[in-house]
C-alpha cells in the first residue's frame, strides 16, 4: 500500500497554480491588448502592432525616456560606488565603531517609507533654493538606490572566503593592488547585480520623482501617470508592455548572475 | 585595512544619508510645527496648528470642534494595510510551503516566478489592474459573458485598492515565509503524526509556529509600504478614498499646506518606526536575506 504523504495538504496545488495565474494575469492583459487593433483598450478588433510604431514615434515619451535613463545611470554610478566603499569597509575592518549604526543609517531608505522620503527632499531642495530638476532627481535616487546596491555587494564580500585576499598579500601585494587584482574580480557578480537592481529601482520610481518634478524634469513612470490620468489607450498598453520586457530582461539578468555567484561561492 | 580608509570608505555613504535623509526629515519635523504661507509653503514660527487639524477644525468664534476627517483617513490607512497584510499572509503561506515541497530544481523556478513580476515597474503593475477592474474592463466582460447582471463599479472600491496593494507587495511576504517554511524538519511533522496528530494539528501545533519568524517579518515587510502606498489609492481608489500617502502627496501639490502635509507625514514616520521597533531585528535580517 502506498503511503500518504503526510506533509502534503489538499488544495494546495490547484491554489497555487491560481496564485500564480492571479500574478501573471494583469502583465498578460497588459501585453496582450497592445496589440488590439481597435482604439478601446477592452475591445478586441485584430491584431496590430501600430500602436507600437505610435509609441516609437511618441517624442514626450522619448524624452521623459532619456531624463530616466540619464538620472537612472548617474545615480546608479553614485550609489554603487558608495555601497561599494561602505561595503568594503563594513565587511573587512577590524574592531570597526559603529558598525551596526552605520549598516542601518546605509540601509535606512529600506525602512523608512519613501512618500516622507521625498517630501523631506523637496523641502531640503527648496530650502536650500536648488532648482536644477536633473541634480534634484540624481541626489534623491541616487539615496534611496544606496542599499539596493549594498545588500548584494556586502552578501558578495561576506560570502567570499578570506585566503585569496590573505595569499594576495603574503605575495607583497599593496592594499589596493589585491583588491584590484583578487578580491574585485571575485565580487564583481554581486557589484553588478547590485548596480542593476540600484538600476531599475531608479528607472521604476515614481514617488519621489513625481513630488520633485518640475521644469522638464519628467521621467518616465511620471510621463506614464499623466497618461493614465487622460484614460487608458492601446498605446499606453504598447508602452507599458516595452517596459516590461525591458524590466524583465534585467530581471532574468540579475538573476543568471546571482545563480553563478552562489555556484562560485 | 589602513585607518585612513576605514574613515574615508564610510565617509561617502554617511554624508549621502545625512544630507538627504537625516537632516531633511529633521527638517520635516520642524515644518510640521511651523506656520502656514500665505502663498504656500511656510514660515519658520512656532505653531502646533498642523496637529491640532488633524483633529479639530476651527469654528466662526475659534472654538474647536472635533473634525473625524483625518482620524478617519488614519484609519482607513491602518484597515486597509492592515488587510492588505492578512490577505497577502493567508494567501502566502499555502504557496510558499507548496513551493518548499517541490524538487530544488522547481523551487528555484518557482521562486523566481514570485520574484518576477516586483521588477515590472510599479506604475504598469498598477495600471494594469486598471485596465482589468475599470469600466468596461475584462472582470465586466468576464462576468457578462457567465451570465451576470450588467453591473459596473468594481473600480474605485476598498477592494480594489487592497487587490492592488496585495499584488504590489506579496513577494515580500512569500519569501521570508518561504525561507522559514523551508527549513522545517519533515521528521517533526512525521512525529507529530506518530503521536497520533492529524494534519491539522500537525499544521497548528508544528509547521505554523516554525513559520512563525517568516510570518512576522513578512507582515512588516508588507504593512510598512502599504502604509505609505499612494499609487494604489490614486489609481485605484480614484482618489475618492484618501490614505495618509495620498494626504501628504496632495499637500504638497495643488492644495499646498507644507506643514500640515509635514505633521501627517511625521505622523506616519511614528506608525512606521513603532512597527519596525515591535520586531527590528528580524525584519532587518529578512529583508536583507530577501534581497
Amino acid at each position: 500500500m502506498k503511503q500518504p504523504n503526510i506533509r502534503a495538504y489538499p488544495g494546495l496545488r490547484p491554489l497555487s497554480i491560481l496564485f500564480f495565474l492571479w500574478l501573471y494575469l494583469p502583465i498578460a492583459v497588459v501585453v496582450v491588448y497592445s496589440f488590439n487593433d481597435n482604439r478601446l483598450v477592452s475591445v478586441w478588433t485584430g491584431f496590430s502592432t501600430k500602436w507600437y510604431a505610435a509609441a516609437l514615434a511618441n517624442e514626450a515619451l522619448m524624452s521623459a525616456l532619456e531624463i530616466s535613463v540619464m538620472v537612472a545611470v548617474i545615480a546608479t554610478l553614485c550609489a554603487t560606488l558608495i555601497a561599494l566603499l561602505a561595503a568594503i569597509v563594513l565587511t573587512r575592518a577590524t574592531d570597526l565603531r559603529f558598525r551596526r549604526v552605520s549598516e542601518t543609517v546605509v540601509n535606512l531608505p529600506l525602512l523608512l517609507p519613501e512618500i516622507v522620503l521625498a517630501v523631506a527632499v523637496l523641502i531640503l531642495f527648496s530650502q536650500i533654493g536648488l532648482t536644477n530638476g536633473l541634480l534634484k532627481l540624481v541626489l534623491a535616487h541616487t539615496a534611496f538606490c544606496t542599499p539596493f546596491a549594498f545588500l548584494p555587494i556586502r552578501a558578495r564580500l561576506q560570502g567570499m572566503s578570506l585566503d585569496f585576499e590573505e595569499a594576495a598579500r603574503d605575495l607583497y601585494a599593496a592594499p589596493f593592488t589585491a583588491f584590484r587584482l583578487v578580491t574585485l574580480p571575485m565580487i564583481l557578480p554581486g557589484v553588478f547585480a547590485g548596480a542593476m537592481t540600484a538600476f531599475v529601482m531608479s528607472m521604476d520610481d515614481f514617488i519621489t520623482s513625481n513630488l520633485l518634478n518640475s521644469g522638464g524634469a519628467t521621467t518616465l513612470p511620471v510621463y506614464i501617470f499623466s497618461l493614465i490620468r487622460q484614460g487608458t489607450t492601446p498605446e499606453l498598453n504598447a508602452i507599458s508592455t516595452l517596459l516590461i520586457a525591458a524590466s524583465l530582461l534585467l530581471a532574468t539578468l540579475v538573476l543568471i548572475l546571482n545563480v553563478r555567484a552562489m555556484r562560485r561561492g | 585595512m589602513s585607518k585612513a580608509f576605514r574613515f574615508w570608505g564610510l565617509v561617502p555613504a554617511w554624508a549621502l544619508m545625512i544630507l538627504t535623509l537625516i537632516v531633511p526629515i529633521l527638517i520635516v519635523a520642524g515644518v510640521s510645527v511651523a506656520e502656514r504661507g500665505a502663498y504656500g509653503g511656510f514660515n519658520w514660527a512656532f505653531d502646533l496648528s498642523s496637529y491640532r487639524q488633524i483633529l479639530y477644525t476651527v469654528g466662526w468664534t475659534d472654538e474647536l470642534e472635533f473634525d473625524p476627517k483625518y482620524v478617519l483617513i488614519i484609519g482607513r490607512t491602518l484597515l486597509f494595510a492592515g488587510g492588505a497584510t492578512l490577505i497577502s499572509l493567508l494567501l502566502a503561506l499555502p504557496v510558499a510551503y507548496y513551493i518548499s515541497q517541490q524538487s530544488s530544481r522547481l523551487k528555484t523556478i518557482l521562486l523566481y516566478l514570485v520574484t518576477l513580476p516586483f521588477w515590472v515597474s510599479m506604475i504598469v503593475r498598477v495600471y494594469a489592474w486598471l485596465i482589468i477592474l475599470g469600466n468596461d474592463g475584462l472582470l465586466e466582460r468576464i462576468y457578462r459573458i457567465f451570465g451576470g447582471a450588467d453591473i459596473s463599479g468594481f473600480l474605485f472600491t476598498p477592494g480594489a485598492m487592497i487587490t492592488g496593494m496585495v499584488y504590489s507587495y506579496i513577494p515580500l511576504m512569500i519569501l521570508p515565509v518561504y525561507a522559514s517554511v523551508e527549513k522545517i524538519d519533515p521528521a517533526l511533522i512525521e512525529a507529530s503524526h506518530d503521536l497520533y496528530g492529524g494534519r491539522w494539528t500537525a499544521l497548528k501545533r508544528v509547521i505554523l509556529p516554525l513559520a512563525a519568524p517568516g510570518l512576522t517579518a513578512g507582515s512588516i515587510l508588507v504593512f510598512v509600504p502599504c502604509l505609505g502606498t499612494v499609487l494604489e489609492p490614486m489609481l485605484l481608489g480614484g482618489g475618492k478614498q484618501l490614505m495618509m500617502g495620498t494626504l501628504i502627496q496632495t499637500q504638497f501639490g495643488g492644495a499646498r499646506n507644507w506643514p500640515f502635509g509635514a505633521a501627517i507625514a511625521m505622523v506616519l514616520l511614528i506608525l512606521v518606526v513603532l512597527t519596525l521597533l515591535l520586531n527590528a531585528r528580524r525584519a532587518g535580517r529578512q529583508m536583507e536575506a530577501t534581497l
